[in-house]
């Protein structure tokens, strides 16, 4: 499936990754697939570090991903 | 009614609060908000910076602020502008306007939506520096400030 980065995260990983995976999954598992895939950067993958946003919406670790769905990870926001 | 728009281009505030004003018979208030580029920012020598954002999920959660604001407070109209890209000290960054019957509710929604987009609005700046570019952190007084309109 594919999956969004943006701002430092998007600098690290590049815009996006094809991340091979059985679906549907929780979003905490991917997460986790995402740190295995890229040990280097797994630090940057905690909860506390990294917001997630499914279908382009704030979403929490127990959000269930499936197909059609669209992910993405950034830090925190700073706009305003 | 509702405008929200994400964009390179400036704003001119005083045309931003004559819409504001347009068929506003009913309404005893208008209250405008506009956030500048600071000069002291990470480093106390930022000459501009970079917004970048998530484009469509940065408008959806643009309008569900202002679909909580409307919740809490009778509100005529909700003006909100962000600019992205290359922005230098002294720039406009964002908008906040509304206009309502009464200033009570104008005052609160402004300063509510302002504390919703900066935390939760997928906005995030780059400082330009001469010793290089760092991404701001978030922060915490941001956060507090959001929680305290869930009391």
């Amino acid at each position: 499936m594919k999956i969004l980065f943006f701002a430092s995260l998007r600098e690290l990983m590049g815009d996006s990754i094809e991340l091979d995976i059985q679906l549907p999954v929780s979003l905490e598992t991917l997460r986790s697939e995402i740190q295995q895939a890229h040990p280097e950067h797994a630090d940057y993958f905690r909860p506390s570090r990294t917001l997630a946003a499914v279908n382009q919406t704030i979403a929490q670790d127990s959000q269930i991903i499936n197909d059609a769905d669209e992910v993405a990870f950034f830090p925190p926001v700073t706009g305003g | 009614m509702d405008y929200i728009a994400v964009r390179e281009a400036d704003f001119v505030f005083q045309e931003e609060y004559d819409q504001l004003r347009q068929n506003s018979g009913e309404n005893g208030a208008v209250v405008c908000f506009s956030g500048l580029v600071r000069e002291m920012g990470v480093t106390d020598q930022t000459q501009a910076m970079h917004i970048e954002h998530y484009p469509g999920m940065t408008e959806k959660s643009l309008q569900t602020i202002i679909d909580q604001a409307r919740v809490r407070w009778p509100l005529s109209q909700v003006r909100i502008i962000h600019r992205v890209g290359r922005l230098n000290a002294g720039d406009q960054i964002v908008f906040v306007g509304v206009s309502s019957q009464h200033r009570e509710a104008a005052f609160d929604a402004c300063r509510f939506l302002m504390d919703y987009l900066k935390t939760e609005a997928p906005f995030w700046k780059k400082e330009i520096t001469p010793e290089g570019d760092i991404w701001v952190e978030a922060n915490e007084k941001d956060a507090v400030a959001r929680e305290q309109w869930k009391n």
